[in-house]
């Protein structure tokens, strides 16, 4: 698989992560990036689309952190938690980021989508009630050819108020309890 | 029908749209096929060259490696690249690979390894000794005698006029525009120029063939001609085109970049030399200078005006390159004249345009097709001249634009790559978008005063006023299919290629609406040469009006098939029957009905029926979609920096299907514009190399960097479109350049007439209009 002839000869070495919660043990080889061993492990999600960290198109999060997983080598991820696209709608239930994106046209061609939502995820779950500037500048490592970001900013702030909404609806049931 | 509409004009959720928000292997890189190689392209490095050797020995010996590809090892067929309906009206200027190189990036050679580290080595080990000839890189020069011959091969055809670099010429004039001008009071010209922009989707081309168990060459592609690209192939490989199947997945955005056959018959040509699944994907820097780019052009454009601001002649004169080949070239910059000049409803016309050869990044399709190089002259020149007369250019464009059951005879003349059809204007917002969009960004008061004071910041605003086509008239068509399921759903097969803007979508809202159910009763496959029927593609904001069109009819059919039946099961004539929320009714007071899933039923076990039928439609007509766009600047009068305050765009497209997604074709398209207005463009150095192929330094608008935008939508009734329909995601880029020049001028008094307009472009133009004032001033005083 790695041409494993010749000068292309490479050592493999041990990975042992969580991937979307799952404990894995991965064969690869000391130089892969995170976003080829992902990508090749079938989490397509994970997008190529300059390998430079400039498009964030293959963005994770590593420990609830952002990052573009073509800027790590695969070996750096060695005990800790990534999240990938494929792990943030649990057992078929959409996030709410997701929900907004479907719902305010944020989604057009989809190939920058799934870094947005991961990055909008992790933005909310940093900061539950973001302003404009802030649902923008988690989302400026984050190219768009398509939308012109108004929706999927638009989406990210319905989001995160419905999740305020949601909280709200909760606290009376906590007061009772209480 | 009289009913109210249930699905179209309404805001759904796109129907691929979980898929995508999930992550959900849908594109054209998502799959994992045993034994794939991996195929790599040797860019030339040279803008001009001819091979004299090739040695492939050393890369063919290395491990791993399972073909090494030279012009001596494939078919010698001249083409064109341009994703068009045949015949193509672009020049058959281009093989498959070559002895001879004519732009830093055209393919050498071409390897097929397993893997890509084995593919990048064997291209360092093949040994190319070029022999250099002088390269043509200034369009300027193209013309003039003694320049470099780019295509001195004697194969190919269709070519303006080789020895020149000229690969297309076109001249067209309606009325008498010297005697508009004897007529005139006022006649301006001027230069104008742009940039070479690349579409720069987020999904760089990528084509993975490989052989079925037939034998067939499978090739899935990120493509916005399916079809076209299957009949290219098929020729380029001298196959026939039965023996080709070519699948467009979900594709990550195209704008034009994508209507072409790129990568598709040089990793054919790999799966056939290797008997191996194929693919081949551009890294991001090829994709900015091996993929396309819009044409920059030279402009002159001259306008005579009557001293009440009434537009009698406009002329426009053009100078393109297509680059190396000409893709695209003479429709293209056809463009530039036929959906420009008739804006104004000026009865003398000229446009004359050379589109050359360069030994450049080949240029082609790109969203607006010719048009934001025109509208940047003209609306920059008729905002001069409005200025100049003392009118307000809201005013001017009023007086002068075009109207409903108006006839645009320039396109009559030109169409494309041959003579073209009148364009009658049955459908017109431009009015209401001029007003809706002048009042969203506060133009009455706004031209009047602004709260500039002594700052070194200073506001102003400008417009401009746009239009385009809906399909190509006479020359694109589309088709449909639908069957009926037997829990009455229907299964849609169109040609149609959704490249991220949401077809798929409004085609089974088009489906939905007239059959009567709801929109999860419609399921699409689209873009599948062996699955759906034909279509030329998405290009020329086609794809509503004309595929649209296809579904509407198809669906009509299917109708009148369900109705039939329906008409015995529930014993009521035809014509007191509709369909709606999945089931078919008597209008009649004694309300009867019968769901879809019981008639469908009914069909296929007791009728032994396929309710089924398909449909081609074409027009003769492109209906024009109008846009009006305003933008508030900010212009820093120390740094020559030119904020974007607010962008407000109305667009007329006809009845919006899907108004959220027309919103963000809207909002896309501005993104785009944006950039082409300020910052974006490919830099090449003086050998023909891109300096800037990344994204750092090739700058995109990102999130923080977008204008409050405003979008409105004006919608208008076009009796050719399906349920009223126009298009809409070309046009609204054509406006923030001019927009956008025009209100720098307001703010701080200088006109900038190239793209981008860059800090120093702003400054330099400050710096001259202070040196002229002084100057004024000296010879004023005694």
């Amino acid at each position: 698989m790695f041409g494993s002839r010749g000068v292309f000869a490479m050592k493999t070495m041990e990975l042992h992560l969580t991937v979307n919660g799952q404990s894995l043990n991965w064969s690869i080889a000391p130089g892969e990036l995170l976003l080829d061993v992902l990508r090749r492990q079938g989490y397509f999600g994970v997008k190529r689309g300059c390998e430079k960290g400039e498009c964030g198109a293959c963005a994770v999060l590593v420990d609830g952190k952002p990052i573009n997983s073509c800027l790590m080598f695969a070996a750096q991820a060695e005990g800790r938690h990534v999240l990938t696209i494929e792990g943030v709608a649990i057992d078929g239930k959409l996030d709410p980021v997701q929900e907004a994106f479907l719902d305010h046209g944020a989604v057009q061609c989809g190939f920058c989508t799934p870094g947005m939502v991961i990055s909008a995820k992790a933005l909310l779950d940093r900061r539950p009630d973001p302003t404009e500037d802030e649902v923008r500048e988690a989302l400026a490592g984050h190219l768009c050819r398509c939308t012109g970001y108004l929706k999927p900013v638009e989406a990210v702030l319905a989001a995160a108020s419905k999740r305020k909404n949601r909280a709200r609806r909760v606290k009376p049931l906590t007061e009772v309890s209480r | 029908m009289s009913r109210d509409r249930l699905v179209v004009g309404r805001n759904v959720r796109k129907v691929d749209g979980v898929k995508l928000v999930t992550g959900g292997a849908a594109f054209t890189d998502d799959v994992q096929i045993p034994g794939m190689l991996y195929g790599k392209i040797l860019p030339s490095p040279h803008a001009h060259a001819r091979i004299r050797r090739i040695d492939t020995r050393k890369a063919k010996a290395l491990a791993g490696v399972h073909a090494v590809l030279t012009y001596k090892d494939v078919p010698r067929v001249p083409h064109t690249t341009a994703g068009q309906a045949w015949p193509e009206p672009s020049p058959y200027d281009t093989y498959l690979l070559d002895s001879k190189v004519r732009f830093v990036g055209d393919r050498v050679a071409a390897v097929a390894a397993e893997s890509r580290a084995i593919a990048e080595r064997a291209l360092a080990l093949i040994e190319v000794d070029y022999e250099i000839l002088p390269a043509v890189l200034d369009m300027e020069q193209a013309m003039a005698p003694g320049a470099a011959v780019i295509h001195d091969e004697p194969d190919s055809t269709k070519i303006y006029d080789r020895e020149h670099n000229i690969a297309g010429y076109i001249l067209r004039e309606i009325g008498n525009v010297e005697q508009g001008f004897a007529d005139s009071d006022y006649i301006v010209e001027r230069e104008f120029r742009t940039q070479r922009q690349q579409h720069c989707p987020i999904e760089p081309h990528i084509t993975i063939s490989w052989l079925d168990t037939d034998g067939r060459l499978v090739i899935r592609t990120s493509t916005q001609v399916p079809y076209h690209s299957r009949r290219q192939v098929a020729m380029i490989l001298q196959i026939p085109v039965s023996r080709v199947h070519v699948i467009k997945p979900r594709i990550g955005g195209g704008f034009g970049g994508k209507q072409e056959m790129l990568l598709e018959d040089i990793c054919g040509a790999l799966t056939l030399a290797t008997r191996r699944p194929v693919k081949i994907e551009f890294t991001r820097e090829e994709e900015f200078y091996m993929a396309r780019s819009r044409h920059p052009q030279r402009l002159r454009m001259k306008m005579g005006v009557t001293r009440d601001g009434i537009v009698l002649a406009s002329q426009l004169t053009v100078l393109a390159t297509t680059g190396a080949y000409g893709s695209h070239s003479t429709t293209v910059q056809g463009n530039t004249g036929s959906k420009v000049l008739p804006l104004y409803r000026a009865p003398n016309m000229r446009f004359e345009c050379h589109v050359v050869y360069t030994n450049n990044p080949v240029a082609g399709a790109f969203r607006g097709y010719g048009c934001p190089q025109g509208f940047f002259a003209q609306e920059t020149l008729v905002d001069e001249i409005a200025c100049e007369l003392g009118m307000d250019p809201l005013e001017f464009h009023r007086k002068n634009v075009i109207r409903l059951g108006d006839t645009d005879h320039l396109s009559a003349q030109l169409g494309e790559g041959k003579e073209g059809l009148p364009r009658l204007v049955r459908s017109c917002g431009l009015p209401q978008c001029m007003e809706r969009a002048a009042r969203a960004i506060g133009w009455a008061q706004k031209r009047k005063s602004l709260p500039n004071g002594h700052s070194h910041l200073r506001r102003g605003v400008g417009m401009a006023c746009t239009m385009q086509g809906s399909g190509i008239a006479g020359v694109d068509w589309a088709s449909a299919f639908l069957k009926m399921n037997e829990d009455g759903s229907f299964y849609l097969q169109v040609g149609a290629s959704d490249v991220g803007g949401g077809a798929d979508t409004v085609l089974a809202q088009i489906a939905a609406e007239t059959l009567g159910v709801t929109l999860d009763k419609i399921i699409i496959t689209s873009g599948d040469t062996d699955i759906t029927p034909f279509d030329v593609g998405a290009y020329a904001s086609s794809t509503t009006i004309i595929s649209g069109g296809a579904v509407k009819k198809a669906a009509g059919k299917v109708r009148a098939q369900v109705l039939d039946l329906a008409s015995k099961m529930l014993d009521a004539p035809v014509d007191k029957l509709d369909c709606g929320n999945n089931e078919v009714f008597t209008t009649c007071v004694c309300r009867k009905a019968v769901s879809m899933t019981d008639l469908a039923m009914q069909a296929m076990y007791k009728e032994k029926l396929q309710i089924m039928d398909g449909a081609s439609h074409f027009n003769t007509d492109s209906p024009p979609p109008f846009c009006a766009t305003f933008a508030e600047v900010e212009v820093d009068t120390e740094t020559g920096q030119v904020r974007v305050v607010h962008l407000a765009t109305a667009v007329d497209p006809g009845t919006a299907i899907n108004p959220m997604q027309a919103e963000g074709q809207v909002e896309g398209a501005v993104a785009q514009g944006l950039g082409y207005a300020l910052t974006e463009e490919l830099v090449l150095d003086a050998a023909g190399r891109p300096v800037n192929a990344n994204f750092l330094d090739y700058k995109m608008f990102a999130a923080e960097d977008m204008p409050k935008l405003t979008t409105i939508l004006v919608e208008t009734d076009e009796p050719l479109g399906p349920y009223g329909a126009k298009s809409i995601s070309e046009v609204p880029i054509n406006g923030p350049a001019p927009a956008i020049a025009n209100a720098i001028f307001h703010a701080v008094g200088v006109r900038i007439r190239k793209l981008p307009i860059r800090p120093e472009d702003v400054l330099r133009a400050l710096g001259a209009k202070r040196a002229a004032n002084l100057e004024e001033e000296a010879l004023l005083t005694p």
